[in-house]
């Protein structure tokens, strides 16, 4: 007899755990892989997941096996042409021992790497392991923020639509056994004595002592019976408290200079920066929004699209986007609602001047509200004046204020891992 | 009467799509011809999977449950890639040894092919399982599957108490001496898990006390010094290292000494399956061919049925020849088939050559003959007895030596009258799991010293040991906590010697502590 079983629909993902296992093991070698995917990459798929390679050697698992050498005999099928006492020259180095077409590597699908798949999400999980959204938590809660709802225990007061009727019960029941314990521990006596005594003989009972026995027993009994079974003071509710919730919004601000001295190559670098911000910052909210500010002289809220490929070129005053970024914050982000995130990229180019108008703007308008604010500066020359007042805004805030320099492609990800590797906890 | 004969006529299923009544269909018919054959089998547990399951127990050795470790997560990947880029069909079914016997049966698999795993996997392996003297011997068919939940949950505790890292380690080593893991000889009685569970407990006191008395450092009064010299421990050769250390070890915690015995277990209850993979295969092909083919001279199948299950069925026993760029060795499909169907042909049509080859056997019932090679034998012993001139001539055999010390390979016995018997010793020789894998035995271990543990690996025919020892033995001198050496052994002479940590230069502390996986 045999059974059949349809299992089709029971888990598939057995091989889940070991699988992540394999990926814990070679996490130097995935994350390595993840590195260089970040630069090599076109940015629109940034986020999507890779195709590692690990050599093969390093996953191997050794075991004691024969090496090449000393006498080897073998039977091989499909003989042709031999007879007995034939010679054969050796078939050349990394073949298999005269076994023709049996070496490993001559048939064009050498495995010298073990290649595969790893999802979106494991890449993006290796691509910012070990980073932390610095301040994650908003710094105050502010009284409009959002609320929710949870479960405190029990309390004894509250609505009918919150009673708790277990706990009730049980108090209840509680109640009624402290108060009538002893009451009821008596009845039992007078109880087992009347029954004694009924059961004598008639002639000797005592007819006196039974009639005051039942009339104790009546008594008891009312007694017990007027402890009332639900009292006011058993009814229990469930406490339910609510706790301010930290907003799960976050905004991102890209500031960006696109004057004439910034050309093609630095605007895609700077992209690439805001896109890895801008991945990083989806995963740890639920909900993103962009803010993106170009500027020359002046500065253009703009869509993505416009922000990266339109030309427009002109002087640098870094200035009016910060103040375009303040005024936005001011209409559309409150800070008590929003985590605001600022990202700057410039070639560090400014009129001179307007330097120090930065500095202020930063200092009294938009510090005490961000969360973070990164600037990077991709230029492989010296710094300029901007770069002087920054360091002074970094100093005030140190906690909030972060700066780097970006010289060629390759350093976009380890500053952006500089900018946000968790900090031990202080 | 007459109206079960016609509905016999008329075939169980016309079209490729299954359905489960058919499959018991399917079965109930194959089930009746294989008694009437006289297969003896476990009852039968029949699956249906998914491919993604199929995936899933190939990468878990075919077991149903099993222990996590990365090098499952790798299989499954690899699995996984090849498969998906087309490089790779799925293996159509797998079947596990035990009772009842469970088959996994692939949703994306026709009616045809269903019936063929049936035939294959339910009749065919399933009284490989139950009839073959090895595995009657060395594995327990109806408490496997309770073994491997109590080991995957074993292991899953000591992961929670000592940390993954500490297990996976342990584990990584074991692997690398799973081979070296196998009672050969001795033989194992079954017992249950529970049992298995309640014994645990009992070793860990016991062994505490045995090991203490073997590592005492406190000189007994009165023992010479010569004494101690002669003794020597173990006092013959271990050649079950994985054995040897989980009783001898010095420093390995209790956990530590079960998590080897499991994998022990793991490699006793695998080593049949490694030593009878032509007879296994052979059988269940000779198996479903024999099924399927009486199921259509009944007239319960059609001759597209046939045709599928044909093609099918040739491309899996096909050899190709040593110079094809598909070779990969020598097919144990191919080989059994071809040994079991020509078993067969000398019992029932025998010729000259038969009787003198086979005077037992040719013109015997051919049904008893083949029940006999299959209980008791496996692959050696097998082909030592039943390959037969016709087989070797119709596969064209041929033998080669590849000798170091000369310049050329010389080909030595071919499929002629000379050739026979020599070229069926050297294919015997072949599947002789003690020529295949080099020969490593406990020698002895320095108790009075430094607690090293040597070893001797007795060479084959002159063959060294491969490229990975090293790393093996790193993970030997994990397991063992002490020095580790190897000697390689020509006769008396040593040829080679292999030592972790590697002696000969001096080094660093720390480049000592960065190259040797640290002890546990």
């Amino acid at each position: 007899m045999s059974y059949i079983i349809d299992r089709r629909l029971n888990g598939k993902k057995k091989s889940t755990v070991n699988r992540q296992r394999f990926l814990r093991r070679y996490k130097a070698h995935i994350k390595k892989a993840v590195g260089e995917a970040m630069n090599s990459r076109s940015i629109t798929d940034l986020g999507k997941g890779e195709k590692i390679s690990i050599p093969t050697r390093d996953l191997n698992e050794p075991i004691f096996s024969n090496g090449r050498g000393g006498h080897m005999e073998q039977v091989l099928p499909g003989n042709k042409e031999f007879v007995t006492g034939d010679r054969i020259p050796r078939p050349g180095q990394g073949q298999g021992q005269g076994s023709g077409g049996s070496g490993a590597s001559d048939s064009g699908e050498g495995m010298d790497e073990f290649a595969f798949q790893i999802s979106q999400d494991e890449f993006l999980e290796f691509m910012f392991e070990g980073l932390e959204l610095p301040n994650m938590v908003k710094r105050k809660l502010a009284g409009n923020d959002a609320f929710h709802v949870v479960r405190a225990g029990i309390c004894n007061e509250g609505t009918p639509g919150r009673l708790n009727v277990v706990r009730s019960m049980r108090a209840a029941n509680a109640r009624r056994i402290a108060l009538s314990g002893g009451k009821r521990r008596n009845l039992k006596l007078l109880e087992q004595e009347l029954l004694a005594e009924e059961e004598k003989d008639p002639a000797l009972r005592d007819q006196r002592r039974l009639e005051e026995l039942r009339a104790k027993i009546e008594d008891l009994r009312a007694r017990v019976g007027r402890i009332p079974f639900l009292d006011d003071f058993d009814l229990k509710y469930n406490l339910l408290v609510k706790q301010p919730r930290p907003s799960s919004k976050a905004v991102m601000f890209c500031l960006m200079d696109v004057s004439g001295s910034m050309n093609q190559a630095t605007k895609d670098m700077a992209k690439r920066f805001f896109l890895l911000l801008y991945l990083f910052l989806q995963r740890s909210y639920e909900y993103t929004e962009i803010v993106f500010i170009r500027h020359h002289t002046s500065a253009k809220e703009v869509d993505e699209q416009e922000f990266f490929y339109s030309r427009e070129t002109g002087g640098t005053i870094v200035s009016s986007a910060l103040k375009m970024m303040r005024n936005i914050m001011r209409e559309r982000y409150p800070a008590s609602e929003w985590n605001i995130y600022g990202a700057q990229a410039s070639d560090g180019d400014n009129w001179n001047d307007d330097s120090s108008t930065c500095h202020k703007i930063l200092i009294d308008d938009i510090m005490p509200h961000v969360q973070y604010y990164s600037y990077v500066e991709i230029t492989p020359r010296d710094h300029q004046a901007l770069w002087d007042e920054y360091q002074s805004v970094a100093a005030v805030f140190p906690e909030h204020f972060a700066m780097e320099q970006i010289i060629d492609i390759g350093d976009i990800y380890p500053v952006f891992r500089q900018l946000f590797t968790q900090k031990v906890a202080a | 009467m007459l109206d079960t004969a016609l509905t016999n006529k008329q075939p169980i299923s016309t079209t490729s799509e299954w359905t489960f009544e058919l499959i018991q269909e399917y079965d109930r018919e194959i089930a009746l011809l294989a008694k009437e054959f006289g297969l003896d089998t476990y009852p039968n547990q029949i699956e249906v999977i998914s491919s993604e399951q199929m995936m899933d127990a190939y990468s878990s050795v075919g077991m149903p449950v099993g222990y996590n470790h990365w090098s499952f997560g790798k299989q499954f990947i690899s699995v996984e890639n090849n498969y998906q880029r087309g490089r790779m069909g799925l293996a159509y079914e797998i079947v596990i040894n035990s009772n009842p016997c469970i088959a996994y049966l692939m949703e994306e698999n026709t009616m045809t092919m269903q019936a063929l795993v049936i035939a294959h996997a339910c009749y065919g392996h399933n009284s490989f399982f139950k009839g073959n003297y090895l595995f009657r011997t060395w594995t327990d068919a109806s408490s496997i599957i309770d073994y491997l939940l109590f080991a995957k949950n074993y292991i899953a505790r000591c992961e929670e108490r000592y940390g993954v890292d500490e297990v996976e380690a342990l584990l990584d080593s074991c692997h690398a001496l799973m081979n070296y893991g196998v009672d050969r000889y001795k033989r194992p009685y079954p017992i249950s898990a529970h049992e298995e569970e309640r014994r645990q407990k009992e070793r860990e006191e016991y062994r505490q006390r045995q090991l203490n008395d073997l590592w005492r450092t406190i000189p007994k009064l009165g023992s010479g010094e010569e004494e101690a010299a002669v003794h020597r421990f173990p006092n013959e050769p271990q050649e079950n290292l994985l054995y040897f250390i989980e009783k001898n070890a010095p420093l390995l915690e209790n956990w530590q000494r079960e998590l080897i015995r499991i994998v022990r277990k793991m490699a006793q209850y695998f080593y049949p399956q490694r030593q009878t993979q032509v007879m296994n295969e052979g059988w269940a092909t000779f198996w479903h061919y024999t099924l399927l083919n009486e199921l259509h001279a009944q007239g319960k199948v059609t001759d597209g049925f046939m045709m599928e299950f044909l093609s099918s069925h040739t491309s899996v026993i096909y050899q190709p020849p040593y110079d094809s760029p598909y070779y990969n060795g020598i097919n144990p499909y191919a080989l059994g088939f071809s040994i079991f169907t020509d078993l067969r042909r000398i019992c029932e049509n025998p010729t000259d050559e038969d009787r003198a080859w086979f005077p037992d056997i040719a013109g015997s019932n051919w049904k008893e003959t083949l029940q006999f090679a299959m209980r008791d034998f496996k692959d050696e012993s097998f082909i030592l007895q039943f390959l037969s001139p016709k087989v070797m001539r119709d596969m064209k055999l041929f033998c080669i030596s590849d000798d170091d010390r000369e310049k050329e390979i010389e080909v030595g016995a071919i499929h002629n009258e000379d050739g026979y018997r020599e070229l069926r010793a050297k294919l015997a020789g072949q599947y002789n799991l003690g020529n295949r894998e080099p020969n490593i035995q406990v020698y002895s271990v320095d108790t009075r010293g430094d607690r090293s543990i040597t070893l001797h690996h007795t060479q084959h025919q002159r063959r060294p040991l491969g490229k990975d020892t090293l790393e093996v033995l790193k993970h030997l001198h994990r397991l063992w906590g002490f020095d580790v050496h190897l000697h390689s052994l020509n006769g008396d002479e040593i040829t080679a010697s292999y030592h972790c940590p590697e002696q000969g230069r001096d080094r660093s502390e720390l480049e000592e502590s960065m190259l040797v996986p640290k002890p546990i």
